[in-house]
């Protein structure tokens, strides 16, 4: 399944990236599967999207939980707890 | 419903005239402005750097203009939010809602400020004295929002 990715605000500082598109095996199904496939990509992956982290994350630009199923050709986007206003 | 994300600033009475303008069943019109301050967790804030998710910045906030819709009697709605660069003093945010009376009013709007602070996706960047520091999510921001879902 192809996946477009986004980061914002301090992910993306610390990833050092705002946005790829990505291919991910069957196996991962959902948001929480996404982000475990992605910590597996090692150092600074995995300190930036550990679990012990809150992040928020948005599947097609609308806000959804970790259970969430992914879908082919969607925009993922991760960032942390908002704060405008 | 109107809804803009914009770096320059905005004139909160040309927004009011035009909000209410040739409407004469509005009675009450309810506004919060935000602005930003020159403090913020002990530290001195030089100024700030606001960034959202173009797009779904968009979306939520038309969600959270529907919602108040849906659930007050209220007519017009208008939100603008600032992004970029901003400094102490400045005008950051705008809500601005019209009724017939000031009760529906001011429920649509603290709800949409208390919406918007836990679902619109910007994020804010201070400058101070040690250095430049992402503003970190308030717990009081997710227990104002948590609020309106037991009324």
């Amino acid at each position: 399944m192809k996946l477009q990715l986004r980061f914002f605000a301090s992910l993306r500082e610390a990833l050092g990236i705002s946005q790829e598109v990505i291919t991910i095996p069957d196996t991962v199904k959902t948001i929480s599967d996404l982000r475990t496939h992605l910590i597996e990509r090692g150092n600074p992956w995995n300190e930036v999207l550990a679990e012990s982290k809150v992040l928020r994350c948005a599947l097609n630009q609308v806000m959804v939980d970790a259970n969430t199923s992914l879908q082919e050709n969607a925009e993922v986007a991760f960032f942390p707890p908002v704060t405008g206003g | 419903m109107s809804i803009r994300i914009q770096e320059k600033d905005f004139d909160i009475s040309a927004e009011i005239a035009a909000l209410r303008k040739d409407d004469p069943r509005v009675g009450a019109v309810v506004t919060f402005l935000g602005a930003v301050r020159d403090m913020n967790e002990g530290s001195q804030v030089k100024g700030m750097t606001l960034e959202h998710y173009p797009g779904m910045t968009e979306k939520a906030l038309q969600e959270i203009l529907d919602q108040a819709k849906a659930r007050w009697d209220i007519y017009q709605t208008l939100v603008i939010h600032r992004i970029g660069p901003l400094l102490p003093e400045d005008q950051i945010v705008l809500v601005v809602v019209t009724s017939a009376h000031r009760g529906e009013a001011f429920a649509a709007c603290e709800f949409i400020m208390d919406y918007l602070k836990t679902a619109a996706p910007f994020w804010k960047k201070e400058d101070t004295p040690e250095g430049e520091r992402w503003v970190d999510a308030r717990v009081a921001d997710d227990a104002a929002m948590a609020r309106w879902n037991k009324k």
